[in-house]
């Protein structure tokens, strides 16, 4: 058997990705590791804090680019996706192909492009509640630490000006998309998850009403390299929001949406109540919930986070959110299931704490794999394909971070050949 | 090696616009080096190959790069650590970045860099790796799912395996179970226990050596060379690593007094449930009869501040699968299931919805206020509050089933024995669970080399448990691997240095052998410390606890540092530029300062940083080198510490920060104001506090006044 034939290709260089290719390269393998987004980290990247540790997810990627950087066993591709794939466990042929950043690696992230770009484009990473300049730095810890020039310039005489801005020649204008093949000996599908497209729950006003976002978008607020230097500040007219309310199960455990529950989400918007609570000193927070799901030792952060007295847990599920004219800010009703009764209440802010939807719902290898209802991958099925991560069930980070050491070993396992 | 000291100086990215880069050199000059180049993209091709060129000529062996910060094109400025010793030096993002270009101070602060810089070179050598402790083999105590699957998987990966079982059999709890939740679609069905096919595959593979009936009396040594000595003269065994899966027990139901257990026969705990279940038929233990209604009671003794805290994860899904089993039985018979919340995470919630289909009834109330005595009609009466009524709830039943949580074999057992100074037992996290503190590292324990996996680590289901198995194996073979090469393990993953100690002048304090996080040190009769490199994950607090400075490394001692603070130049007290010394963490506040100079904010010139492995490496003869010299003032940047703390190595900022109480006191009486130094926790994304910070800092110093010993 080859070199290239021992080699693994991890698909997805969010955390279960990168964790993936760094642990099977600190045991010897040889990995690459493909990216869509121009940075890696995934999701977590677009995270202001871990629960229960309230941690900033920087701080872990900080330490595995760390290790990817000084590992000379992996290799790894942003603006990459697999565009075919074929083969059996221990031979495997993928054909990667990889979108132009019209920066190359001369970039020093000094940021001169940036300084002479006018044209702004939706920020991707903060789901376009603001805007970027069309030649940016994904975020300030990104990795590759280099500039992406926006497709959308590609042409204009605003591209031109950012690549005779750059005294390093760093911006290449004529980059075409490439495809490359690689032989590898077994392949892991980390491709993660999206967030449910909430605004197909109608009567939760998101997409309509501008103060309903969804629990990932009120990550980014929160977050000092937000849309808003992580001031939370009502999406309407900037005010500063003084309550919130949090929705859960917007469209989890519900046939009609997400029949599934997405395990993260009450743990999730347990840790968001601690956001404001911390940067608004009298800001009241009220979360809706069916059933609270704190899982294992999960359950102290639960208990310290329902003491606040300013936090208001109530069993509900939200039937109505509609714009409240009087104060701008957004009415939350339903039924009281504890209590009885209705609850009704004015808040400046909903956020609607929305669930995970696998990767391979959307985009599955060309190869056979089984797959459930909800497009989870049940087995890798006669394609041998590792999958890792949230493309099997919705999981806290940790628990993803568990599963894809496992699916490490596995892909040594079938790069052996055994 | 004689080292021929090469000083490359970037002035691109606005670095030569800030700094006088032709004075910097000059500063360079003042050292014995063999050179020193200027040039406007050293990251660039032609700046690379300049370097390259010495490096491959041998005119250099020891290069320099000051430029950007070194967490950035680390692909460009390589070279063979075994030959050549590599320092960068960051005057971009935390000089030019971040101060008043051209001015005074900030060249002061580069030239500054460049003295301490080229003292770091010159106390740094090449590294000698620890190659003694080579063994693969890999140990795995358990013979349950998590234990068999990380068996397994080792095996099937090449590598030997020897599993140790206490029992007569393999298989662990499962065996005992009647049926598995749903594993696959529609998520409707129980499913089969298929535990026995995995024995097989064990007893199956050559790679893997089975000890039943046995367990480990002894763990001595350290990563690549543990000798494990097994019980029932099983012998010595050399293994490299170690899988801890050595399962859960159920709570003790004899402490459910509020519950009742113990005063009705027919009220049982899930664990007897099951084992019914798997004898054939569920029936009343008073009398054998069938019941006619069935009682679930989840979070019995669980999320309960008398009994365990926690929620033991599994305990829903458990009463889901019995209630479905009694259905199974007889679909007439009626089951009620008494829970706080509903805990059925993932696709689970479609089995779920299917128990409710099948006419299970749900009764949400406070479990643990349940008044369970004799019934009237039936065995059993159950009372208490509905929550959802919001009214009182009576239901009779003949069997009630209480749905105990789980705690970690490991409890009051420490399995493993170790021969560690540090006690026999993996260190605990939280509730006798040794489980990883951290989100992103899920597999690190306090122990280099062992790993733990499925419910000692903790609750979670038996398909999870496999899995988990399966991780902790890799962990285990990437530590063999790395340990064989002199590799440090996570998180300074390839490091080559270790410490190595000056045991003359040792005079058994005992201080690293206690501090050390992770048990890298035994101790002799005297109490003189006996190091295990491969213990070893080179954060170097015990380099920092020694009162006699005789813990070093290759590359990082107390020499270095002190010999970089000493290089600073220390205006006298009529030029009113006070010096700052920073002593930062090198994962987090490093970082933090990188993006305090990518947002361009500023901060006060006075400060000089020094990136250290861990805060918790920190010596005091650092500070008294620091006020000695005339230092002002001293700032440290840490990890939060506490209960969630940050610190890559547990504790290494909470010591550091128990150091500086215990400094403070001594500056007191020397008359020298405590305020002078100061502790500040960072996180990684904190970079807007960093300048206010220091403002305060150097503000609070210049209340002070100058340090009084600057200029004896």
């Amino acid at each position: 058997m080859g070199d290239e034939e021992r080699k693994i290709l991890v698909v997805g260089g969010g955390i279960s990705g990168m964790t993936a290719a760094i642990e099977a390269a600190e045991t010897g393998a040889e990995v690459v590791l493909l990216e869509k987004n121009p940075y890696l980290g995934g999701r977590v990247a677009q995270l202001n804090q871990y629960f229960p540790k309230l941690c900033p997810p920087a701080c872990g990627l900080e330490i595995n680019f760390r290790r990817i950087k000084q590992n000379p066993k992996v290799t790894f591709l942003t603006l990459a996706e697999v565009q075919s794939i074929s083969g059996e466990p221990g031979k495997y042929e993928v054909t990667v192909s990889i979108k132009p950043r019209y920066v190359n690696d001369n970039c020093t992230a000094c940021g001169k492009c940036a300084e002479v770009c006018q044209t702004e484009i939706p920020n991707p990473l903060n789901y376009g509640m603001d805007s970027v300049k069309a030649a940016y730095l994904p975020h300030a810890m990104a990795f590759p630490f280099k500039y992406v020039i926006a497709p959308e310039i590609i042409g204009t005489d605003e591209a031109e000006k950012c690549a005779q801005a750059c005294q390093y020649n760093a911006v290449d204008l004529s980059m075409q998309p490439v495809t490359t093949t690689y032989n590898v000996g077994a392949v892991v599908w980390a491709t993660g998850w999206d967030p449910y497209d909430v605004t197909k729950v109608d009567y939760l006003g998101m997409g309509r009403i501008p103060n309903v976002i969804t629990s990932v978008m009120f990550e980014r607020l929160a977050s000092y390299s937000g849309p808003t230097g992580g001031k939370l500040l009502r999406p309407s007219d900037g005010k500063e929001v003084k309550s919130v309310a949090f929705v859960q199960c917007a469209g989890s455990r519900d046939e009609n949406h997400l029949a599934y529950c997405s395990g993260i989400c009450c743990l999730a918007s347990l840790k968001q109540a601690t956001y404001l609570r911390e940067r608004v000193p009298d800001g009241k927070a009220f979360m809706y919930y069916i059933d609270v799901r704190a899982m294992g030792k999960y359950e102290d952060f639960y208990l310290k986070v329902k003491q606040d007295e300013n936090i208001t847990l109530t069993k509900s599920k939200i039937a109505r959110i509609s714009p409240d004219p009087e104060t701008g800010g957004v009415i939350v009703e339903g039924e009281d299931v504890g209590q009885g009764g209705m609850v009704k209440q004015v808040v400046d802010l909903a956020v609607l704490a929305v669930g995970m939807v696998p990767g391979t719902a959307s985009v599955k290898p060309e190869l056979d794999m089984e797959y459930d209802d909800f497009g989870f991958v049940t087995s890798s099925g006669a394609s041998g394909i590792i999958p890792a991560g949230c493309v099997k069930a919705p999981m806290e980070v940790a628990a993803s971070l568990q599963d894809a050491t496992g699916a490490a070993l596995k892909a040594i396992q079938c790069s052996m050949g055994r | 090696m004689d080292q021929k000291i090469g000083v490359y100086i970037c002035s691109g990215c606005g670095i030569g616009e800030s700094i006088d880069v032709e004075a910097l050199s000059a500063v360079a000059g003042e050292f014995s080096i063999t050179k020193c180049e200027s040039h406007p993209a050293l990251c660039g091709e032609e700046g690379a190959a300049l370097i390259k060129k010495d490096v491959e000529s041998g005119e250099v062996n020891s290069v320099l790069v000051a430029a950007c910060s070194g967490r950035v094109k680390t692909d460009v400025f390589t070279f063979d650590p075994m030959t050549t010793i590599l320092e960068r030096m960051n005057i971009r993002e935390q000089v030019a970045w971040c101060q008043p270009a051209g001015a005074e101070d900030t060249q002061m602060m580069a030239e500054d860099y460049m003295r301490m810089w080229i003292t770091k070179v010159q106390k740094t050598t090449l590294p000698k790796p620890y190659l003694e402790a080579a063994d693969k083999t890999i140990l795995v105590i358990g013979g349950g799912v998590s234990g068999l699957q990380s068996a397994l998987e080792a095996a099937q990966a090449g590598y030997q395996v020897k599993l140790v079982e206490k029992e007569p059999e393999l298989g662990g709890k499962v065996m005992q179970w009647h049926k598995n939740t749903p594993v696959g679609p529609p998520y409707q069905e129980l499913a089969d226990i298929t535990v026995s096919e995995t024995i097989d595959k064990v007893k199956g593979n050559s790679n893997i050596t089975v000890f039943t009936g046995t367990t480990s009396e002894k763990i001595a040594g350290a990563p690549g060379m543990f000798d494990v000595t097994l019980s029932n003269g099983a012998g010595t065994h050399r293994v490299g690593s170690i899988v801890l899966a050595a399962g859960w027990k159920p709570y003790d139901a004899n402490k459910l007094e509020h519950l009742s257990y113990g005063k009705f026969p027919d009220i049982i705990t899930s664990v007897q449930m099951e084992e019914m279940a798997k004898a054939g038929k569920i029936t009343c233990p008073s009398d054998g009869s069938e019941p006619s209604v069935v009682a679930f009671v989840q979070c019995a003794g669980s999320r309960d501040e008398n009994h365990l805290k926690y929620c033991s994860a599994v305990c829903c899904r458990v009463s889901l699968k019995q209630a479905e089993s009694v259905k199974q039985q007889n679909e007439e018979t009626k089951v009620f299931v008494f829970y706080k919340d509903m805990r059925t995470p993932e696709q689970h919630e479609e089995f779920y919805r299917k128990v409710q289909k099948d006419g299970v009834v749900f009764v949400k109330t406070d479990t643990a206020q349940l008044a369970i005595g004799e019934g009237v009609e039936l065995k059993l009466s159950i009372e208490g509050t509905d929550e959802l009524l919001n009214e009182p709830l009576m239901v009779e039943a003949d069997l009630v089933v209480l749905a105990t949580g789980m705690q970690p074999a490991v409890l009051d057992d420490p399995i493993l024995n170790l021969e560690y100074r540090q006690g026999p037992a993996l260190p605990e996290l939280k509730y006798g669970f040794p489980d990883s503190h951290f989100v992103c590292f899920p597999y690190e324990t306090r122990r280099t080399g062992m790993y733990t996996a499925g419910c000692v680590r903790q609750p979670m289901t038996a398909t999870r448990s496999a899995n988990d198995g399966a991780g902790a194996a890799l962990k285990a073979i990437q530590c063999v691997e790395m340990v064989s090469q002199g590799k440090a393990v996570h998180p300074r993953a390839g490091d080559l240095s270790y410490p190595e100690l000056f045991i003359q002048r040792c005079t058994q304090c005992k201080r690293c052998t206690e501090e050390c996080p992770f048990g890298m040190y035994n101790e002799d009769v005297k109490g003189t410390p006996l190091p295990h490199p491969t213990r070893c994950r080179r954060c170097a607090i015990c380099m920092g606890s020694c009162p006699e400075r005789i813990i070093s490394f290759n590359n990082y001692s107390v020499d270095m540092i002190g010999s970089m603070i000493k290089s600073v130049n220390v205006p006298d007290e009529y030029d009113e530029k006070p010096r700052i010394i920073g002593f930062i963490c090198e994962n987090d506040a490093f970082p933090a300062l990188d993006m305090v100079g990518l947002h361009k904010l500023q901060y006060p010139p006075w400060v000089r940083f020094i990136p250290l492995r861990c805060l918790g490496s920190i010596n005091l003869v650092w500070i008294a080198d620091a006020l000695s010299k005339g230092i002002d003032g001293i700032v440290l940047f840490g990890c939060r510490y506490g209960d969630d703390y940050q610190c890559h190595f547990m504790q290494g900022s909470e010591l550091a920060n128990t150091r500086m109480d215990k400094i403070k006191e001594t500056l007191d009486r020397l008359v020298l104001e405590s305020d002078r130094i100061r502790l500040e926790q960072i996180s990684i994304d904190d970079f807007q506090r960093v300048p206010v910070i220091l403002e305060e800092f150097a503000a609070r110093l210049e209340e002070l006044g100058p340090n009084p010993y600057k200029g004896f």
